[in-house]
């Protein structure tokens, strides 16, 4: 099983004309991902690598019940893409979108929530059920995606869309398959945190472990660490957190968003030592992460 | 981007807030005209984008014109946490009953927007006790009226103060939405011995992602917009490189002074190794960040960049295992810029470590000149720890 999405999830790409997203959508395709329509304004009527395109997200729905939407449009356009897949009932987004507002991020996940819909992103290179499906773009090519990810029993979850296929990756060569793979966005607001992935992650029988690729900024880290301590859940987590440096050069702002460290809160030290206390386990290197996997999972 | 005091002022006045008299100057001359045009006590506040001015020494209070000019020269070339002090704010002083703290900012936990008030204003709010906060919702076009009334209500404000406070709490809360700052803070807010309410210090941050749409607010905000593309050389040219090419991203070149070149990417790779490289006690002469798929000439340009500066006798290339960028183009930029310095690329690179799409030609071309490379069984680290 998986957490998320499937073999059977039916996938809409809103922005389905793009050049990245018309790349994504023949590449999703061949790795197995039903993608059952595109919206692009202006031009409904046309297919897509075998996808028929809407004008409207309610075209296109009733036309093709859909499960999920991955939104692959400008900035400025991403809020209101956002609400209209919300108001036309789809009930998991997947925001590729890079650089929306903050007023428009919050202002998005205020209406999913209404909605009673999960948002993963903005900012997100998507999710990845190795073996059956993909809804974004994480990993590439279906040649590229098959090579670092394999079908399994670990969950990663990865504030940078690049690292999660480097973390997958690490695993599979080990020969450590995953499960479901979320790379949760770089913004400092976003959709899916790993603290609201957890449950989900938890009731999955067939995940057994979670590896995390964190990043300096935000609270994200801590809220976990506090969750873990009260709660104690069933799946044990591997962390790994980039950018130890930036405790050693105060003041450096550097641009990964996300990555902006103020004084001590969300410093990758902290953000280790609290992660550490709670029974998290955090890996130094990222060469050590399969072991410490195995090791947790001989545990349980 | 933060925008400078006597601008974000200007922002709101325009907008009806409530703002104090001030002219600016960027001499002590200018300072003591200012000071006679106001009339009476004034204030003189350097305009530098930081924080905590009062206790840097950056407020001084003068009582006469010549008291401006001299508390004007002391400023004026000051270096106020790393910021040199160009112009400075004389604005009239104010009599103060009452100072509170208003501030909305966004509140990553809740994924909301986020009112903070306080009955003690004037100093850092984290050292603040009793904050009151009160969520809203960016939907609409502002802060609704009886949240700012509520908030009003909770800071012990009554009468005629307290409807005007309401007001200036819905002015700062529209402002805050209009205007896509990640921060807006008025701090303090004064009531005077008219009973007059004042924003006597604003402290805004603007949120970069939201430029497209507040153009106007730059365009009124020059000082701001010069401070904030204020840069190296160095980071001039990478911003230039980054700008010629749209294809890909050649994001943010911080300069170190180590000997080691770095030209690495995405964000979390980049992170990554840097520390690795500091865990294994190299010294890095930059940080980089490039993504997406960068062409041949940017990489090339790039590579030129970082190994021109004097001090630095190598190169590290490393990615993590890319999706989108074309390994094979990276190479191509890679040896072409070490040739046209009319060096060696395979003393030049201690290490290239990109696995992914169009590896088989990128290795090919690595091997025909002889450059020592590593695929995707090596972690980042371990190609770094390798090199040492």
């Amino acid at each position: 099983m998986t957490i998320l999405a499937d073999a059977m999830t039916r996938i809409l790409v809103q922005g389905i004309t793009g050049r990245e997203a018309a790349t994504f959508t023949a590449e999703s395709i061949a790795y197995g991902a039903q993608i059952v329509a595109g919206v692009t304004p202006g031009k409904g009527g046309i297919t897509i690598h075998g996808v028929p395109v809407y004008d409207t997200v309610q075209a296109a729905v009733s036309a093709h019940p859909v499960d999920a939407s991955v939104i692959s449009v400008p900035p400025q356009f991403a809020l209101d893409a956002a609400c209209e897949a919300l108001a036309n009932g789809v009930k998991l987004l997947v925001v590729v979108t890079e650089r929306m507002p903050r007023r428009d991020v919050v202002t998005m996940l205020e209406t999913a929530a209404r909605a009673q819909a999960r948002v993963v992103g903005p900012n997100t290179l998507g999710v990845i059920s190795p073996g059956q499906t993909r809804v974004g773009m994480a990993g590439g090519s279906a040649h590229a995606v098959r090579r670092a990810y394999s079908p399994g029993n670990v969950g990663v979850v990865s504030r940078s869309g690049g690292m999660m296929t480097e973390v997958a990756n690490l695993l599979t060569q080990a020969g450590i398959g995953q499960s479901t793979c979320v790379s949760i966005g770089g913004d400092p607001i976003v959709g899916s945190t790993i603290l609201d992935l957890l449950p989900v992650y938890e009731a999955d029988p067939d995940t057994h472990a979670i590896v995390m690729f964190s990043e300096p900024g935000g609270i994200m880290e801590e809220r976990l660490a506090a969750a873990v301590k009260k709660h104690k859940p069933r799946l044990p987590i591997i962390a790994f957190v980039a950018g130890r440096f930036a405790d050693r050069m105060q003041g450096v702002r550097f641009g990964h968003a996300g990555a902006i460290v103020q004084g001590t809160q969300g410093s990758p030290a902290a953000k280790i030592a609290v992660m550490r206390d709670s029974g998290i386990i955090v890996a130094n290197k990222l060469y050590e992460i399969p072991d410490l996997v195995r090791e947790a999972l001989l545990r349980r | 981007m933060i925008i400078v005091e006597y601008e974000a002022k200007n922002l709101l006045k325009a907008r009806g807030l409530p703002i104090p008299h001030g002219l600016i100057a960027d001499s002590p001359e200018e300072a003591r005209r200012a000071a006679m045009h106001i009339g009476g006590n004034v204030v003189v506040k350097a305009q530098v984008p930081v924080g905590g001015r009062m206790k840097a020494g950056g407020i001084r209070f003068a009582n006469s014109p010549d008291e401006a000019a001299a508390a004007a020269s002391i400023l004026l070339g000051m270096n106020l946490r790393g910021f040199i002090v160009e112009r400075v704010l004389i604005e009239q002083k104010l009599t103060i009953i009452t100072e509170l703290f208003i501030g909305a900012t966004y509140d990553a936990a809740a994924r909301s927007a986020l009112l903070l008030t306080s009955a003690q204003g004037g100093i850092e709010i984290e050292s603040v006790g009793t904050v009151g906060r009160i969520h809203f919702s960016t939907a609409y076009d502002g802060l609704p009226a009886y949240v700012a009334r509520e908030a009003a209500a909770s800071l012990g404000i009554r009468g005629r103060a307290f409807q005007q406070l309401s007001s200036l709490i819905k002015q700062v809360g529209d402002a805050f939405i209009d205007l896509d700052a990640l921060l807006l803070e008025c701090n303090p807010v004064v009531l005077d011995d008219h009973e007059r309410w004042w924003v006597a210090d604003v402290h805004f941050e603007l949120d970069n992602d939201a430029l497209y749409r507040q153009k106007s607010l730059i365009e009124s905000s020059p000082f701001s917009a010069a401070l904030a593309n204020n840069r190296t050389a160095f980071e001039n040219r990478a911003v230039e490189i980054d700008q010629a090419d749209h294809r890909g991203v050649a994001g943010r070149l911080i300069p170190f002074d180590g000997n080691i070149g770095l030209l690495i990417g995405g964000g979390g790779a980049s992170l990554t190794t840097m520390d690795a490289v500091l865990d294994a006690g190299l010294k890095p002469a930059n940080y980089c960040e490039i993504g997406g798929n960068p062409s041949v000439w940017k990489i090339k340009e790039l590579t030129k960049l970082i190994l021109e500066q004097p001090q630095v006798d190598r190169l590290v290339v490393i990615m993590n295992v890319v999706s989108n960028t074309r390994v094979d183009l990276v190479a191509r930029g890679v040896i072409k810029g070490i040739l046209e310095l009319g060096r060696d690329p395979s003393t030049v690179i201690s290490a290239f470590r990109i696995p992914g799409s169009w590896e088989d030609e990128g290795y090919k071309l690595l091997d025909h000149y002889g450059v020592r490379y590593f695929g995707r069984e090596m972690t980042i680290e371990q190609v770094i720890e390798s090199i040492v």
